[in-house]
């Protein structure tokens, strides 16, 4: 039964460098019928600090976001990393704590942006763009942590104007990881430069991915590189492909 | 063994070397294919390792008794059993028997615990030569290198590499890239070493405490050859080697060969119940078997670090690893490499010591994707990156809490205050979407981010911002 109500939720990398891509992601859920709540207060679901070990603090951060989606109704957001940290460790992070009953119940409402439009939404989008060739990455966390399989691949394929070029070693990692990208930037960057290479190998027009970590990566390296290829979010360029301008 | 330079040195040196970084990449990607041929049916998969990773469960669940049990079965064959706590008790251990029968010459099948122990050089240092004779492993030695890959040791030369190596270091060898004339050169060298040998090493891949069996799986005959023909066999295995019954050991097999070069079986499997025995014509007069603990006790305490003790060493998880793909073995600069290895030698060193090696992952998870044995690789790196800066009560993994800064702490304590205020960090978000441009490239994190990106540039309006503009209901 499709929800009437859903909580969308930003995530920060969304927030501060990818506007456009959360703006098409309610954008998505409205048009298909859902009204989107957008609570004030959104930061990070926390996951940097848990990753590294730091869950004190993760929880602290965690806890407050929490308190953001009282009602039982979907949190979808427009990352698969973020919707996998929310969804799978959160009741993890807060085991033995007092509130872990509430936080289990907030995980299990947690979905990703293209899950909850072909799982939940089973939306049908009509094509209205030019023809064009885009290639696709995987984040890692959407593919294995998450355990996304294909709905973003089902939801371009929808779009009869729209080539998906398989991407040449479409499930490595493009080097992104967080703070891995920092603390060794030498093998991330050569990561996120093979990543490059392979999308400008397929001669697709932009690389579309659901994360927005492996966008930036993957973005800088082409950028560094002088490549014209852009990268995209999906959800914005889903939206560009199908309402009427 | 302990690291000279960081890992994060020697990974960009490594980086920074076409050769290498070529070798691995071809190699990975051909040892990835073979495996994926292996397994066509992701089901049948899941339901082998399944089935491996209870095998491995449960065998850890009873280790004590079964190690009692492999013991008392052992004997009963004629092996004779040896418990070492450290490595340096393995190395007196095995000197003690060699010196005992006069043995100087040492042939070596493959045996990653024997690199653990350091015992090569441990040995050569007390009169013994010890020879490797994996194909793999001999080239290594010929070059007084380390493996670095546990299954293919030698992974990081080409055909041209070894080629000169051999021409230079085997006598009256003449240069050639002949694959099948190098092999030929280093088995005639090898043969007469066999039956000049006064014993034979060998590791364990699984050993029975029901019949007391050792197996070793390998492709060469090298195996068999270091265990059947010199007069005295010492086998050396890690204490978590053992499993149940025979049973137990035909699943595990299929899993560990497909996984490891994608094989459906091996060449070899050596099932050893004991020395020759009466009126047989060959086999060895001795068989010991060496059960080294080096910390695997204290990794077996800790519920969610045991499942580290399921390896079955089949390297899958380097062969899919991209950072191992990219820096090649070495430069993690320890025994065992890649994901495995990355949660194996903090637990073994100590995490302090090992810090940088925890955060060399990405946490992309490609490793426990195809791990035989379903370890939860990346989960335990997020552990051991806890237990390196923080001393839990509860915990004993060793040397934790020493790899805390004062400055990382403050930089976490910071990054929580920030966001979980709003207030704050809508201010920060405000002041990053208004400078976008003039936030200095100079920054340390965003410094190292541009070594090799260009440096991201946040939107015009955050996205709070917009969604603000639009007045959408905030629930
Ligand atoms: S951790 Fe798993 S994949 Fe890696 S060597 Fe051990 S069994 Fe194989």
């Amino acid at each position: 039964m499709q929800p009437e109500r859903v909580y969308f939720y930003g995530t920060c990398l969304v927030d501060l460098f990818y506007p456009e891509a959360g703006m098409a992601g309610i954008r998505l859920l409205r048009r298909a019928g859902v009204e989107v709540l957008f609570p004030e207060g959104q930061t990070c679901c926390g996951q940097p600090a848990f990753n590294c070990g730091y869950r004190e603090e993760a929880r602290a951060v965690a806890r407050g976001q929490v308190a953001l989606f009282p009602l039982d109704i979907p949190v979808v957001l427009p990352s698969g990393s973020c919707a996998g940290m929310m969804r799978n460790h959160y009741p993890e992070l807060f085991h033995g704590e007092p509130d872990e009953a509430r936080v289990r119940a907030f995980s299990g409402r947690v979905f990703e942006l293209t899950q909850f439009l072909v799982d939940v939404l089973d939306v049908r989008l009509e094509d209205l763009g030019e023809p064009v060739k885009v290639t696709w990455h995987s984040s890692c966390h959407a593919l294995r942590d998450l355990g996304l399989e294909g709905q973003p691949q089902s939801l371009l394929g929808q779009l009869a104007n729209v080539e998906l070029a398989p991407l040449g070693r479409e499930r490595e990692c493009c080097g992104f990881g967080g703070t891995f990208a920092v603390r060794h930037p030498e093998i991330s960057g050569s990561m996120a430069c093979d990543k490059a290479d392979d999308a400008v190998a397929t001669g697709a027009s932009r690389v579309l991915s659901t994360d927005g970590g492996c966008l930036l990566n993957v973005q800088g390296a082409l950028e560094a590189k002088g490549e014209a290829l852009r990268v995209q979010h999906i959800a914005e360029f889903l939206w560009e492909r199908t309402h009427a301008r | 063994m302990h690291a000279e330079t960081g890992f994060r040195e020697s990974a960009a040196q490594a980086l920074g070397d076409p050769q290498i970084r070529a070798n691995f990449r071809r190699a990975m990607d051909g040892l990835m294919a073979k495996r994926a041929a292996q397994f066509p049916d992701p089901e049948d998969f899941q339901a082998m390792r399944h089935l491996g990773t209870a095998i491995r469960a449960r065998s850890l669940l009873k280790l004590p008794a079964l190690l009692e049990q492999l013991e008392a079965s052992c004997l009963r064959n004629g092996i004779q059993v040896h418990w070492a706590r450290t490595c340096e008790e393995g190395n007196e251990l095995i000197l003690g028997l060699l010196q005992a029968r006069g043995a100087t010459r040492l042939v070596k099948g493959k045996s990653m615990v024997s690199e653990e122990m350091g015992l090569n050089h441990f040995l050569e240092a007390h009169g013994v030569e010890a020879l490797e004779s994996d194909l793999g492993e001999y080239i290594i030695q010929l070059d007084q290198e380390t493996p670095s890959h546990i299954i293919m040791p030698a992974i990081h030369k080409n055909k041209t590499q070894i080629a000169r190596q051999f021409s230079q270091k085997i006598k009256d060898a003449k240069y050639t890239e002949d694959v099948d004339e190098l092999t030929a050169l280093a088995r005639k060298v090898l043969r007469r070493k066999f039956f000049e040998a006064d014993a034979g090493l060998s590791g364990v891949n699984f050993a029975v405490a029901d019949t007391g069996t050792l197996c070793l799986v390998e492709n060469e005959g090298n195996g068999r050859m270091s265990t059947h023909v010199p007069p005295l066999h010492i086998a050396v295995m890690g204490l978590e080697k053992v499993v149940e019954t025979l049973e137990d050991v035909a699943p595990l097999y299929a899993l560990l060969t497909r996984s490891a070069t994608g094989q459906a079986v091996s060449t070899y499997l050596n099932l050893i119940r004991g020395p020759r025995g009466p009126g047989e014509l060959d086999g060895p007069r001795e068989v010991h078997l060496v059960i080294l603990d080096n910390g695997r006790s204290r990794i077996y305490a800790d519920p969610q670090l045991r499942a580290t003790l399921r390896c079955i060493r089949c390297g899958a998880c380097m062969n899919h690893c991209p950072v191992y793909t990219r820096v090649g073995g070495h430069a993690f600069q320890a025994v065992y490499p890649g994901p495995i290895g990355t949660i194996l030698t903090p637990q073994m060193e100590g995490v302090g010591v090992r810090h940088e090696l925890l955060h060399g992952s990405s946490l992309c998870g490609a490793c426990a994707e195809v791990c035989p044995v379903e370890i939860p690789i990346p989960e335990i790196i997020v552990r051991l990156r806890r237990e390196a800066t923080h001393r839990d009560a509860a915990s004993a993994v060793e040397g934790r809490g020493t790899g805390r800064t004062a400055t990382e702490d403050l930089a976490w304590r910071l990054w929580a205050a920030v966001l979980s205020r709003p207030r704050v960090y809508r201010l920060a978000a405000w002041c990053a979407t208004r400078f976008r441009r003039l936030i200095p490239g100079g920054l340390p994190l965003l410094k190292a981010w541009t070594l090799s990106r260009a440096k991201p540039v946040p939107a015009r309006r955050s996205l709070q911002e917009r969604v603000r503009e639009e007045g959408l209901p905030h629930g």
